[in-house]
């Protein structure tokens, strides 16, 4: 038997060192706040302490009259320049930029002070006199669904009932839940909580009077669609208008949404004709912007009795606080929801969604996943586990009776998803081997004999990712493509821009891979270049797993379109016929002649000083990459918790992720991108909510109250891969960057729903702090 | 989020201090490791018109074992007390405190003599203070002053330190013969404030009983509290089992926490009494007794 | 008032407001951005300095007036010129960062803890860090990269001259 050794990999699949690392470990970033421009002036912004009040009066004077103050703007000045309410992203709505008569949320932005320096913008802020007359608040969804208090009084249909949406057959999964063996419904919550990236959101607007340009440095995930928005916003037209993303500390979907503070500062800095420059404070960035999940799931399965399932049935109450800026594509207001039936194959399902506005910060944003994906991955996996409860069966079990089988890819889901290629039977088998499944099976039951807590969770999660098609997808109208452009330089390196902005994802490292895969050139030698709307291709951005998936595609495409040019040059030295050069082993050869070859560096040459006849000189190429689906990157996560019952204290003993998500082109990065997300994903489960007190308060303001973990508390991650590529991308790549921060939730808390299963304890919702725990157990024990 | 404006003095010596601490009364306040004020100051919830800097006082910051007796000055550092192994030994109890209080960066500017002036009700060297019957030296303009521990913790964020004075050493007594102590936690994260705490520390007797026990609890009402009743039931006693549940359900009745963020009412009380527990057996197993 | 710090070994005479923190100061009188700002209550960790070679310091909870006199190392300091400091090629290397937002303060604190426990166990470096917070790489890279430093200021300390070669 011959043993081939597999081939080095040349690009693609290599653990390359990341080259943007060198300015970050020097101190060398440059961040928002790194920036200073000549004459900068400094914005701060005052913040509402009521929930709900109408606004009686503004006086600016004590404001003005400290030294260095410049400016105080509020809504009214705002209007006058037609900037009092921006278009929300997906189309439902509308928003205040800073209040507008009423305040709708606690420390909704009422007025900006612009001063000579940042401290005394914050004391001019201090002493702006703000007169409120405070209204009842509606904090309670359900409350607000009842329609006694109006939040919005500016809409025409005159309730908090933003908007309905459903798909699916609901009759047919009705009738289907109706005659079913066995039956469960429960009500499923996902909390309220908040991306939080380290780096606060902020920008320097530049109006310039000399070149008549409005430069925005700003923390955007998406800066050509922002470039966009503000041109439709401000009337400027998107030539005069430059975003420049610089390095950006983390975004997680936070710096997706447009804030105020961006507005203010523009708005400043057209009627001042100085550069203004904000940066929000941490409690600003907590209380005031986008905010993620806030579903209220209310979850039905039916199987038979031996545990096949039949129907899955999901109505939602959606908070989106008191405006809609959920950033999701229009057709879809609640995102990609209706991947809810997840890795199993539902005969029927049904699921709808009713959204209210409520006096919270608004929102709705894709907290490091894709479009809403999070809340229906939780939804059915928590669920599952409930059935599998009730059934009286192991998890795994019933997971690996209702999988979607291999041989079904291209799968249709009944809620109208196409999947595109999976193999979830292999990768949670392969999961349960490695973590020992049967041992810990058994060292449960021994320790459940001595009355010990022990729990096993499982997940096996699909998501759908890379928004997306333009037949569905589009945001504000601009469909969500995404595009590259790379330039060969004569002597053989290159420079590679894309329409994504990474903020830590590497791609600096990973699309010079891509690249360097397609083009037989040194990834080290090819700049990447992202976030500059005045040089890049026009792209919707990093947000919801998108990049690989649709940028990633795209680069391949340009460098498979240089390929062509080359291969043109390529002929021309080699002296015969084009059809007759063929692409291997990263190098152009004669069929059958491989000795004579050229490389993409020596065609590269010869683009600049030899040119083929009847062929344009240079070598470069754009494409702009329109996905035919979406893709389904998925993964099976298994959990190991010690609850201590007398604290209530969940010990995450072992946690081991087993990914697929295709083609992997940095597996150091996957694997670094998995550690984060599972850290988040960690942090939701035990103890990250943004809670409201029944007057509107917002409680947790800054981060010794919205809790991030540290290196003490966070698990140490196992990980480990499968690969099933995408049929219909390039490089077969789909996307992983959130897949653990969608997955582990509900491997944490089915871990320790199982611990306490015992104890006769259904379901706890999230977070599960100490004393939930500790008060099921005391409540179970009685 | 930015202070607002003060007037900044450095002080050379204590007297300076005291000098400042006169002239300027209520307005000042002393800037020793700053990792409370400050965070107030940049909420804009202290605003001092006065600061007036301890850190240039070159010799404040001594930790000094002798004569039975534990002294730190003034400046000595938490985390200086966390790398000190010898204290492990002979001060067990504040071992465990230096090594939870805040987080290991703070731990290197905050002061023990700083939190025990600050008094939050859910800081966690009140707690072993009462524990280790500590005393707490003041100076003023009018002289020097010892205060115990339990006299020195009047109410949240309120001590007795009276305007024109500052709080020079603390002092914590370590008896002749065995004793040793513990402290128990429960944070919700690293640098969180406790959801509740507790401090053991007993002394034993030639016949194995406790010839003196300090039993404290921590975010269990306005300040940390002394669980006299807890005491009382140990004390000059051989510890079993029953009399270290007993004590702990003292605890438990005993805390008055306020409902927040970190627990309810219930769940807190529930903790004190099930961390005095733990701290007791810490404190035996520490002592070498099997109960 | 003016105050007199030495920064990654260099002198500077400024005028600073009393109210000044140190972590602004760096940034912006003296133009090192590498020590960054991210919350507001003390808990990030991302603004971390070494003051006088032993004490890491959360610049944000400092003022710049408490510098006067001292000396104050920040990320900018770590490198000899072009030769990185072990901490920072480690963390190159085991992929520590992501955004790289907190690196900076991971670095400094590290480094305080590398001097005082030059052979640190995991459990040690997760309790360490634990006043810095990273909301990317989940920790792991960051632990190994911590382990690497050790490893090679370990053997440094060992064989200087075998280094120095």
């Amino acid at each position: 038997m011959s043993t081939t050794a597999e081939p080095e990999p040349y690009s693609i699949g290599v653990a390359m060192k990341r080259k943007e690392d060198p300015r970050f470990i020097r101190g060398r970033g440059n961040y928002l706040d790194d920036h200073s421009l000549p004459g900068m002036l400094h914005l701060a912004l005052v913040h509402s302490p009521y929930p709900h009040a109408r606004i009686v009066k503004i006086d600016k004077t004590a404001a003005l009259a400290v030294p260095g103050v410049v400016a105080v703007l509020t809504g009214e000045d705002l209007a006058a320049h037609n900037l009092a309410w921006i278009p929300t992203f997906h189309g439902y709505d509308k928003q205040m930029v800073l209040c507008v008569g009423k305040a709708l949320y606690q420390y909704q932005e009422v007025a900006g002070v612009i001063a000579t320096s940042r401290d005394a913008a914050h004391d001019g802020a201090e002493l702006v006199d703000v007169q409120y007359e405070p209204l009842q608040p509606v904090i309670d969804p359900f409350v607000s669904l009842t329609d006694k208090t109006l939040v919005r009084e500016d809409r025409e249909a005159k309730t908090n009932h933003i908007y309905h949406w459903e798909v699916g057959k609901r009759d047919e999964t009705d009738a289907a839940l109706a005659k079913a063996d066995v039956h469960i419904n429960e009500r499923i919550v996902f909390q309220r909580c908040h991306p939080a990236p380290l780096e606060p959101c902020g920008v320097i607007a530049d109006m310039n009077p000399g070149t008549g340009r409005l430069t925005l440095i700003l923390t955007s995930q998406a800066p050509h669609a922002h470039r966009t928005v503000v041109s439709l916003v401000t009337g400027i037209p998107e030539d005069k208008i430059r975003i420049i993303s610089p390095d950006l500390g983390g975004g997680f979907g936070n710096k997706v949404p447009v804030y105020a503070g961006y507005v203010v500062a523009a708005a400043a800095s057209v009627v001042l004709g100085v550069p203004v420059k904000w940066v929000e404070t941490r409690t600003e960035n907590l209380t005031c912007t986008g905010f993620a999940r806030d579903y209220h799931m209310d979850v039905e399965i039916g199987a038979t009795s031996d545990g096949k399932v039949t129907a899955l049935k999901v109505k939602t109450v959606a908070d989106h606080g008191a405006f809609d800026a959920a950033a999701d594509p229009t057709k879809y207001p609640a995102g990609l929801f209706g991947i809810v039936t997840g890795s199993y194959d539902f005969p029927t399902a049904f699921t709808e969604l009713d959204a209210y506005f409520t006096n919270k910060a608004p929102g709705g944003v894709a907290y490091r996943c894709s479009f809403r994906v999070t809340e229906a991955s939780y939804a059915i996996e928590r669920a599952m586990d409930i059935l599998a409860s009730r059934l009286k069966l192991d998890p795994s079990e019933l997971r690996l009776k209702n999988f979607v089988r291999k041989d079904q890819f291209p799968y249709p889901s009944p809620l109208g998803f196409v999947y595109d290629s999976g193999d979830y039977h292999t990768t949670l088998k392969k999961a349960l081997n490695k973590i020992g499944y049967a041992e810990l099976r058994k060292e449960q039951a021994e320790k459940r004999a001595r009355g010990e807590l022990m729990g096993i969770g499982i997940s096996t999660f699909t998501e759908a990712v890379g928004a997306g098609p333009s037949k569905h997808f589009d945001i504000m109208g601009i469909k969500m493509f995404d595009s590259a452009e790379i330039r060969v330089h004569p002597t053989g390196s290159a420079i590679l821009r894309a329409g994504t902005k990474s903020q830590g994802q590497g791609h600096e490292t990973t699309w010079a891979q891509i690249a360097a895969e397609e083009l037989g050139l040194d990834p080290q030698n090819i700049l990447v270049e992202e976030g500059d709307t005045d040089t890049a291709p026009y792209g919707l951005g990093t947000y919801a797993s998108r990049s690989t998936p649709v940028a990633g595609a795209a680069i391949a495409m340009a460098a498979r379109r240089i390929r062509e040019k080359a291969r043109i040059i390529a002929a021309h030295l080699l002296e015969a016929p084009v059809d007759d050069v063929e692409w291997s082993k990263h190098a152009f050869n004669v069929v059958g002649i491989p000795d004579k070859s050229i490389t993409m560096q020596q065609a590269a040459f010869a683009a600049y000083t030899n040119p083929a006849p009847d062929s344009e000189p240079g070598l470069e190429a754009t494409f702009y990459y329109d996905p035919p689906n979406l893709t389904f990157p998925y993964g099976a996560y298994v959990a190991v918790v010690d609850v201590d019952q007398e604290t209530g204290f969940v010990k995450v003993r072992r946690f081991l992720a087993i990914d697929d998500c295709g083609t992997v082109i940095n597996p150091m990065i996957v694997e670094g991108q998995i550690h984060g997300g599972l850290t988040e994903g960690f942090a939701i489960a035990f103890m990250q909510e943004i809670v409201y007190d029944e007057n509107g308060n917002n409680l947790n303001t800054n981060f010794t109250d919205y809790l991030v973990p540290t290196s003490l508390e966070s698990p140490s991650w196992e990980t480990d891969s499968t690969c099933t590529p995408s049929p219909h991308h390039p490089i077969g790549a789909k996307g992983v960057g959130e897949s653990p921060n969608v997955g582990s939730p509900a491997a944490f808390v089915n871990a320790v729903m199982d611990a306490l299963s015992p104890l006769g304890i259904e379901h706890i919702d999230m977070p599960l702090t100490r004393e939930k725990v500790w008060t099921a157990i005391q409540a179970a024990r009685k | 989020m930015f202070p607002a404006a003060f007037d900044y003095h450095r002080a050379g010596s204590v007297d300076e201090a005291i000098a400042l601490l006169k002239q300027y009364g209520g307005d000042a306040r002393i800037l020793a490791g700053g990792q409370s004020l400050i965070p107030a100051m940049r909420y804009r919830l202290a605003r001092p018109a006065v600061l007036i800097d301890i850190n240039p006082v070159s010799d404040l910051g001594y930790i000094r074992d002798s004569d039975g007796m534990l002294v730190l000055g003034a400046l000595a550092r938490d985390a200086e007390l966390e790398r000190t192994p010898k204290l492990h030994d002979r001060y067990p109890l504040l071992a465990d405190v230096s090594a939870v209080v805040a987080d290991p960066v703070v731990r290197q500017m905050g002061t023990v003599v700083g939190s025990l002036c600050h008094n939050d009700p859910a800081g966690d060297w009140a707690v072993a203070a009462l524990a280790s019957r500590a005393q707490v030296v003041v100076r003023g303009a009018a002289g020097t002053r010892t205060v115990a521990i339990d006299d020195f913790l009047v109410d949240s964020f309120t001590t007795a330190v009276a305007d024109g004075e500052m709080a020079l050493e603390a002092h914590f007594p370590a008896p002749p013969g065995r004793n040793a102590g513990s402290y128990q936690k429960i944070e919700r994260k690293v640098g969180d404030f406790a959801t509740a705490s507790a401090a053991a520390w007993a002394s034993l007797a030639a016949d194995g009983t406790f010839a003196e026990v300090g039993i404290a609890i921590g975010a269990a009402g306005p300040t940390a509290k002394r669980v006299v009743a807890a005491e009382t039931l140990l004390r000059g006693k051989k510890p079993t089992r029953e009399l270290i549940r007993a004590a702990a359900d003292e605890a438990a009745k005993a805390a008055d926490p306020s409902a927040d963020g970190r627990g309810s009412v219930a769940y807190k009380k529930a903790m004190a009494g099930v961390l005095v527990g733990r701290a007791l057996d810490g404190t035996c197993k520490r002592l070498g007794i099997e109960v | 008032m003016t105050i007199t710090v030495t920064v990654n070994g260099t002198k500077y005479v400024r005028d600073v407001e009393p109210r000044t923190l140190l972590a602004y100061f760096l940034r912006e009188s003296l133009g090192l951005t590498g020590t960054h700002i991210g919350c507001d209550s003390s808990s990030c960790g991302v603004c971390v300095v070494v003051m006088d070679g032993e004490r890491a310091v959360k610049s944000c909870t400092m003022f710049a007036v408490q510098a006067d006199g001292h000396e104050i190392l920040t990320v900018e300091g770590l490198a000899a010129g072009a030769a990185l400091h072990p901490l920072q090629q480690a963390f190159w290397d085991q992929h520590g960062l992501q955004c790289g937002y907190c690196t900076p303060g991971m670095l400094m604190t590290s480094y305080v803890l590398l001097g005082k426990n030059p052979n640190p166990s995991e459990a040690e470096i997760r309790d360490g860090l634990s006043g810095n917070l990273c909301r990317c790489t989940g920790y792991n890279n960051i632990v190994k990269a911590v382990q690497q430093a050790a490893a090679t200021l370990g053997a440094a300390a060992r064989e200087p001259e075998a280094v120095a070669s």
